[in-house]
């Protein structure tokens, strides 16, 4: 039975020396190895929490960009509109007033053209008149004594006499 | 299991002795003759000196030994220091002598023997070892911070992590913490001590009951004096057991506190001596048949189990520390319902079935 039997010398060195080298190793050894680990282990954590971060942020970023580039083009889109309908609108206006000239300059040109015509009739009436009494008073001179009479059934013939 | 494991023993030192009157009646009639049974008792067990080989016949052959002091505490007379070889060959010294290795008075009076023997010996360079290897791996951890590990470093840290992880964390819980440097000593130093014990010439350190049963009284106490009141109550009066049935209950609980490291103590101490024993036995078979022929099976055979003892080096390693975060886990938990059987029962027989 003597490999059954616990040595009195032998657990009193293993309790010794097993004390020993566990207090040892506490103090140089697990200690740091284990806090070293934990560490190490926080800060992978936290990179990889960092890097979920960052993937995040520049969703934010890809996703703001798109938003300004969308914006951007609708801008554009509206500025080019807004070009548009002013240009349209200009032109309108232009092609208005264009018109409004053209009938007002038709309309002036027949007004000059009627006083022109009417200041031509009357010109004609008294070259006429002069020339029906230059022509009478030729032919009366010689048989009518009475100028003045002729001269008032004259007038009242071309009193009759409506040239317009 | 463990009844088993005793009953193996008892069979087994019983057939030791009934071999004994035989080797020894063959020995008066041929001096050559070997004793298996004696040489694998001798290689297991402890000795006051360190012996390496033989050169040439036990007679008159020279023994590579290296002497250990001998340090021997007597009431009355005090300690005395000396070396072992005072006492080679049944001399006697300072009124002492060794006795089937066990030191003795002349006169019969009480001897406490404290020697430096093989066993404390190698006691001693483990711790060395221990020492080296682990402040080496820590400076490694000071020098690269919170960087990749190398070198020895990086070998020893997926164990540390495993410790920690598998064991300890899921084991106690989230007071882990404080156990862990028990834990990482116990594991590393079982498996170490395993090791030198596998080498040629080492002694069987982990295969000594003295030892195991020391380190089972530390798993008894960190669990005893880390327990807390549920453990406690758990024990002196068990959930939904009904009130009649205390009395039965009570000492079964209390024989249960102390069964548990008595496990630990025997499993450890039978794997390794079990297979310290097979080893040698494969390598008796030698001299027994005194023929070459032999040869080639006991290589075989002993190379076999010399693999398997390296896996048992680390399995039991691992076993007496799983075992002890249970104790330690059921001795700190909060809650104490159908968890603690998890923790003690269903754990730790799985635990006995990877023993084996």
């Amino acid at each position: 039975m003597q490999i059954v039997t616990p040595e009195l010398g032998l657990i009193f060195w293993q309790l010794v020396i097993f004390g020993i080298v566990l207090l040892l190793l506490r103090a140089f050894a697990w200690k740091p190895i284990l806090s070293s680990l934990k560490e190490r282990e926080s800060s992978i954590e936290g990179a990889l929490r960092m890097a979920d971060q960052a993937k995040l942020e520049m969703q934010q970023l890809k996703a703001g960009n798109e938003k300004l580039l969308a914006d951007a083009r609708m801008e554009r889109d509206r500025i080019l509109k807004e070009a548009t309908d002013v240009s349209n609108q200009l032109i309108e206006q232009a092609k208005t007033k264009a018109t409004e000239e053209g009938s007002r300059m038709i309309l002036q040109a027949r007004e000059a053209i009627q006083n022109e015509k009417n200041a031509a009739l009357a010109e004609v009436k008294n070259t006429a008149a002069k020339l029906s009494i230059d022509i009478a008073e030729r032919i009366l001179r010689r048989e009518l004594a009475d100028q003045p009479a002729q001269q008032q059934l004259v007038d009242s013939y071309l009193q009759e006499v409506k040239l317009n | 299991m463990k009844r088993l494991l005793l009953a193996l023993l008892c069979l087994f030192s019983f057939s030791v002795y009934a071999n004994e009157p035989t080797s020894t009646q063959e020995e008066a009639t041929d001096k050559e003759a070997f004793s298996p049974g004696e040489m694998i008792l001798h290689h297991i067990g402890d000795a006051h000196e360190w012996h390496f080989a033989t050169l040439g016949d036990e007679e008159h052959g020279t023994h590579l030994t290296l002497p250990l002091p001998v340090i021997a505490f007597r009431p009355g007379k005090g300690l005395s220091v000396f070396s072992s070889s005072q006492l080679a060959e049944g001399k006697t010294y300072d009124g002492l002598k060794l006795e089937h290795e066990h030191l003795v008075s002349e006169d019969g009076s009480k001897v406490y023997d404290f020697s430096i023997t093989k066993n404390v010996a190698s006691l001693m360079l483990s711790a060395a070892l221990l020492l080296l290897v682990f402040t080496s791996v820590a400076r490694g951890y000071a020098k690269r911070g919170s960087g990749a590990p190398k070198g020895i470093q990086s070998f020893f840290e997926p164990i540390i992590v495993f410790v920690r992880d598998e064991v300890a964390k899921k084991s106690i819980g989230p007071k882990y913490e404080r156990y862990m440097p028990y834990l990482l000593t116990v594991f590393f130093f079982i498996w170490f001590n395993n090791l030198l014990g596998l080498v040629p010439g080492g002694a069987n350190l982990t295969g000594n009951i003295a030892v195991t049963l020391t380190l089972a009284v530390l798993t008894l106490l960190i669990t005893l004096f880390s327990s807390n009141k549920n453990y406690w109550h758990h024990i002196f009066a068990t959930p939904g057991v009904p009130k009649a049935l205390l009395p039965i209950m009570i000492p079964v609980e209390i024989i249960g506190i102390f069964v548990k490291p008595f496990s630990l103590m025997v499993r450890l101490f039978a794997n390794i001596t079990a297979g310290h024993i097979v080893i040698l036995s494969f390598i008796s078979l030698i001299f027994i048949f005194r023929n070459i022929g032999v040869a080639p099976v006991t290589l075989a055979f002993g190379l076999f189990i010399n693999m398997l003892e390296l896996l048992v080096a680390i399995l039991q390693a691992y076993i007496f520390t799983l075992l002890t975060a249970m104790y330690i886990g059921g001795a700190v938990e909060e809650h104490h319902d159908a968890d603690y059987q998890m923790g003690g029962g269903n754990g730790a027989d799985e635990a006995h079935a990877h023993a084996h």
